[in-house]
């Protein structure tokens, strides 16, 4: 009696999780997929086949986008982390009470706007006629304006800047949870800095390093607005590809097998990464 | 040179903002010796430990290692260990690698690791563990493995901050002699700090107590409980009676003094130099105190007095008894002799009792001394 | 308990029925297109209330495919996405010419689209606002700009922006000598045109700042003179005219391109009678001009540039004298699937470097 209450109690508990896993996640993902299926012969006539699958491996252009998008993602992922890394230590280990807080809260600071208005600041800053370069001419630098815009490395730093914070809240907590006395214990054992960073500091922070690169790697992929908008000319990205396919093209049926290509070999790139890291999935997320 | 000490403290303090920490304490400690520094939680013991490991920077005083000012040494370069207090054994790596933490540091080669680690290991009684995961270890056995870890470095000091803390009661016991002989067998300068006196006096060759920043004193066990030299020794260290007292006369080295109930007290001084007229502090140790039901039997002892039974705490034989002396309404502490003569004794019983003036030892009330 | 749940379903029905017949006129249409002023004079009058959708040709289309044609009871897409669309997605539906007033409209234009947007026989829309799109020229640093591939020219490098969209592709076809909108019906022959224009476009891509993709970010790239050559609307330049007379639209050489935007009946729309009263309401001359004064394009209101103010007026006729309003390209109905072969050429022309 007691016993059929518990089970009750506990469906009733898992309920909704339950209705949210199926109702946006798997039903969506589960209609995208039966879509991706349909090739289009004739003006609505469809046929069930690989063939938009077949369209990505067979169109050098679409595997090279995703190539570059991969790439430029897994290069902001590894910039995040090596800026992130000491920002999150200083606030982990170097500060603590109320600046702690400060320091914490100036990370959340570019999320107190919208993703495109963090871009537009970038965009006047980077601009030919933009802050930075009127800078430069002002203190006679560069002779004439300079455009920074436009370019892979403008894609890199807004990149970099809308993730930095989904690499420092993982490895703040990670690093919080470092007992000083370990630091403290790899100094008095005759290690240098750069010894107890590698032995000592990495191997403990590794749960959040590789929590934080999923999130950062992830949130690049699928990024939209920061290619398009800094990358000008040259913002090819595989989330604009797929967009394209939805809006512009009305090709539904590709822009969802583009979808779940993206979803698929995003979700290899990750693995791969966390074998080489020997990190498991599990593990990380149990411990951050 | 061999007589220079391991370790030397020259008037060391060291403040934080206004606070003073630990104040000019001076002291050196020979090679081989088991140095303890006891004292109450808050005194500045684990300061003035992590200023010998270099983690903090004195504010004055000097510091030297085998004669050499090490002032100037970062603490990975300072020929001293640390054992600290939650052990900080590294999670992240198993039991060899741990050991074998600052010899890679060093830059020794792979295998002679391998045997240096496998043999200090066999040494403090764990062979053959190294591929284990520190977290397979018991509390004692990790107490062992972060000894091992400094030991292999060979340091010309190891510095213990209350090891044994987080032990039980028991394994705590066991491990006082376990450091002891494992302090012995290595043969190296243990710095050991603790609050826990009975510690300090079951493994020290030399012990300092100290209190409020500065070293009361310091002696081996046998000094520090005998011949206490300050009230707070005489108070921390054993057990102790307290009685308040103003100090009336001296006769042929016995001091006459006399409680704020008009009993009259004698005893020794400790070696403050007291004069007549002062409020002094009077200890007298538990076992130091005779019973008898006879008042007679006691009467020529010097100091005596009758009560009455509060409380009987039965130990076998650490037993105390509590009593409630007549003259002064003071609670006095006293050793109960499982001699059989005292086995009917009862709650609420009148007994006598009474203790020698040599066995008495006076101090300078701390509140209103003169000159203060 | 059981009869207390029928009661409040049956309510919240009736409550809904309700609300449908409240006549909400859910609008999705161009910024500009329904300014407040004539949204307040509309509710005043009908007392119907409209709730606007911003948005443009390829996202109306995207949402009423999302929807199956509903969500919408009136949207606004350009003439030659109707065709199309429809056939493919059916998501409009046949417009009751009896409830629209056609007496409103300038009757060579209704025709025009009437005959761009039958399908088996039945109208599906009716032209609202037109317009055209060529160069806008920075005169004092670009004057040689007169034709759209003249924005490939080393004189502009690096200083000229345009659109990767299909009317991009489509004025350049033009501006190189070939005549796209002949090769609709003929899928090679407009693929061996696209591929030709691909190649122009590659090339000329070391030429393009940006390319552009809001109107308003093409407005500041212009204002801050980064960008002194642009393929873009007429509007944009009449309007970049007012903040700086050096910059003005240019109709070029071979032709500028014109648009028509429509009205058209969503095909799962709820209030179509508040729909016939907008069309009805928004092409009276005056409300039109209303709306060119917002939108700034002409509008297919008889006697509808009557009221429009003089300086607009003369921004037009500086850009188009006679023979470039008859050289006009006015867009036909993309036949379905044109679109595939175009973006798949956009995408190249994306990658290339
Ligand atoms: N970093 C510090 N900043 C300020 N005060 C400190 C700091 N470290 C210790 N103290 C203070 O110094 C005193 C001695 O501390 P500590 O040496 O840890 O004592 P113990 O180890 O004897 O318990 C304490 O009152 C403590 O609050
Ligand atoms: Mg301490």
């Amino acid at each position: 009696m007691a016993n059929d209450r518990a089970k009750l109690t506990f469906w009733l508990l898992l309920a909704p999780l339950m209705i949210w896993l199926l109702t946006l996640i798997v039903l969506p993902h589960l209609g995208m997929f039966l879509v991706s299926l349909r090739e289009k012969v004739g003006v609505r006539e469809y046929e069930t086949s690989f063939a938009n699958y077949a369209v990505f491996f067979n169109e050098p252009l679409y595997w090279n986008t995703f190539a570059r998008t991969a790439y430029m993602s897994v290069t902001a992922t590894a910039l995040t982390l090596f800026i992130g890394f000491p920002i999150a230590y200083y606030i982990a280990k170097l500060t603590r009470g109320r600046t702690k807080t400060t320091l914490f809260l100036m990370c959340l600071i570019p999320f107190w706007v919208s993703e495109l208005v963090r871009t537009f600041g970038w965009m006047i800053l980077l601009r030919e006629t933009g802050v930075i370069s009127n800078v430069l001419q002002y203190l006679g630098l560069v002779g004439g304006p300079v455009e920074m815009l436009y370019n892979d490395a403008a894609i890199m730093t807004g990149l970099v800047y809308t993730s930095m914070l989904f690499m420092v809240v993982p490895l703040v907590t990670t690093l919080d949870s470092l007992d000083d006395s370990l630091i403290e214990a790899g100094y008095d054992l005759g290690a240098s800095g750069f010894a107890i960073l590698r032995e000592i500091v990495i191997p403990h922070a590794m749960p959040g390093i590789v929590s934080g690169c999923i999130v950062v790697f992830m949130l690049s992929l699928g990024n939209y607005l920061t290619p398009i908008l800094l990358g000008g000319k040259d913002s090819l990205w595989f989330t604009g590809l797929i967009y394209n396919q939805f809006i512009t093209r009305f090709n539904w049926e590709l822009g969802s097998a583009f979808g779940f290509l993206l979803l698929g070999l995003s979700s290899l790139i990750v693995f791969v990464g966390l074998k080489l890291s020997r990190q498991s999935l599990g593990k990380t997320m149990a411990q951050t | 040179m061999p007589n220079t000490p391991d370790l030397e403290c020259r008037a060391i303090s060291k403040s934080f903002d206004d606070f003073k920490a630990v104040k000019d304490v001076s002291f050196s400690v020979p090679q081989g010796t088991f140095f303890s520094i006891l004292g109450p939680s808050g005194c500045g013991k684990t300061t003035l430990l992590r200023m010998i490991a270099g983690f903090q920077k004195p504010t004055g005083g000097d510091l030297l290692i085998k004669g050499n000012s090490v002032l100037e040494v970062p603490p990975n370069k300072r020929p001293v260990s640390m054992v600290f207090q939650h052990l900080a054994l590294f999670p992240m790596m198993n039991i060899g690698a741990n050991v074998g933490f600052g010899l890679r540091q060093r830059g020794v080669n792979k295998t002679d690791i391998k045997k240096q680690v496998e043999r200090v290991l066999e040494r403090v009684g764990l062979g053959g563990v190294a591929d284990r995961p520190v977290s397979s270890l018991s509390g004692g056995q990790k107490q062992r493995v972060a000894i091992a870890r400094c030991m292999v470095l060979e340091p010309d000091v190891l510095l213990l901050d209350e090891p044994l803390g987080a032990l039980d009661l028991k394994l705590r016991e066991h491990m006082k002699i376990e450091l002891k002989q494992l302090q012995s067998e290595f043969n190296t300068t243990f710095v050991y700090i603790t609050h826990d006196q009975s510690e300090a006096l079951v493994m020290s060759d030399q012990i300092a107590v100290m209190n409020h920043g500065v070293f009361e004193q310091v002696g081996t066990a046998k000094e520090l409980y005998y011949e206490p030299a300050t009230a707070f020794v005489a108070g921390f260290v054993g057990e102790a009676n307290r009685l308040r007292a103003t100090f009336k006369s001296a006769e042929g080295g016995l001091l006459q003094m006399v409680t704020p109930e008009g009993r009259a007290l004698g005893g020794v001084d400790a070696g403050q130099g007291l004069s007549p007229g002062e409020t002094v502090e009077v200890f007298v140790r538990p076992e130091a105190v005779r019973l008898s039901r006879n008042a007679a039997d006691v009467a020529q002892m010097g100091n005596t007095g009758q009560g009455r039974v509060e409380n009987i705490l039965f130990n076998g034989a650490n037993s105390q008894l509590i009593l409630r002396d007549q003259a002064t309404g003071a609670e006095m502490n006293m050793a109960l002799p499982q001699t059989g003569e005292f086995r009917d004794l009862e709650r609420g019983a009148e007994i006598a009792f009474g203790w020698d003036p040599q066995q008495t030892r006076v101090y300078r009330s701390k509140g209103n001394a003169h000159g203060k | 308990m059981k009869s207390k749940l029928i009661l409040s379903t049956v309510a919240a029905m009736m409550l809904s029925s309700v609300a449908a017949q409240a006549d909400t006129l859910r609008l999705l249409t161009w910024g500009g297109y329904a300014p407040e002023d004539v949204i307040a004079k509309f509710e005043e009058q009908t007392g119907h209330t409209v709730e606007v959708t911003k948005s443009n040709n390829e996202e109306m289309i995207a949402k009423l495919r999302a929807t199956n044609g509903g969500g919408f009871d009136l949207a606004q897409p350009s003439q030659d996405r109707i065709a199309g669309p429809q056939a493919e997605f059916g998501i409009y539906k046949p417009l009751d010419m009896s409830k629209i007033d056609t007496a409103l409209f300038i009757p060579s234009m209704l025709e025009a689209t009437k005959g761009n947007t039958t399908v088996d026989g039945e109208v599906y829309a009716v032209p609202h606002v037109w317009g055209t799109s060529g160069l806008v020229v920075n005169t004092a640093e670009a004057g040689d700009v007169k034709d759209y591939t003249d924005l490939c020219n080393d004189s502009v490098a690096g200083k000229v922006s345009y659109r990767l969209k299909r009317p991009t592709l489509i004025g350049f076809a033009y501006a190189m000598g070939l005549d796209p909108f002949a090769a609709y019906g003929d899928e090679a022959a407009y693929k061996d045109i696209i591929d030709q224009v691909e190649a122009k476009l590659v090339e000329c891509k070391a030429n393009v700042k940006t390319y552009w993709d809001g109107g308003d970010e093409l407005k500041n790239l212009l204002r801050s003179g980064e960008v002194v050559a642009a393929m873009a609307w007429d509007t944009g330049g009449w309007q970049l005219n007012d903040d700086n007379a050096d910059i003005i639209f240019v109709a070029p050489a071979s032709g500028a391109l014109g648009w028509i935007d429509t009205f058209v009946l969503p095909a799962r729309g709820r209030a179509d009678d508040a729909a016939y009263d907008w069309i009805n309401f928004v092409m009276q001359p005056e409300i039109a001009a209303m709306i060119t004064a917002s939108a700034g394009n002409f509008t297919a209101s008889k006697g509808g540039d009557a009221n429009v103010d003089d300086a607009l007026k003369a921004k037009y006729q500086a850009s188009f004298p006679q023979e470039a309003i008859d050289n006009i390209k006015w867009y036909p109905s993309v036949p379905a699937g044109l679109e595939a072969l175009e973006g798949a050429a956009l995408d190249r022309i994306n990658a290339a470097n």
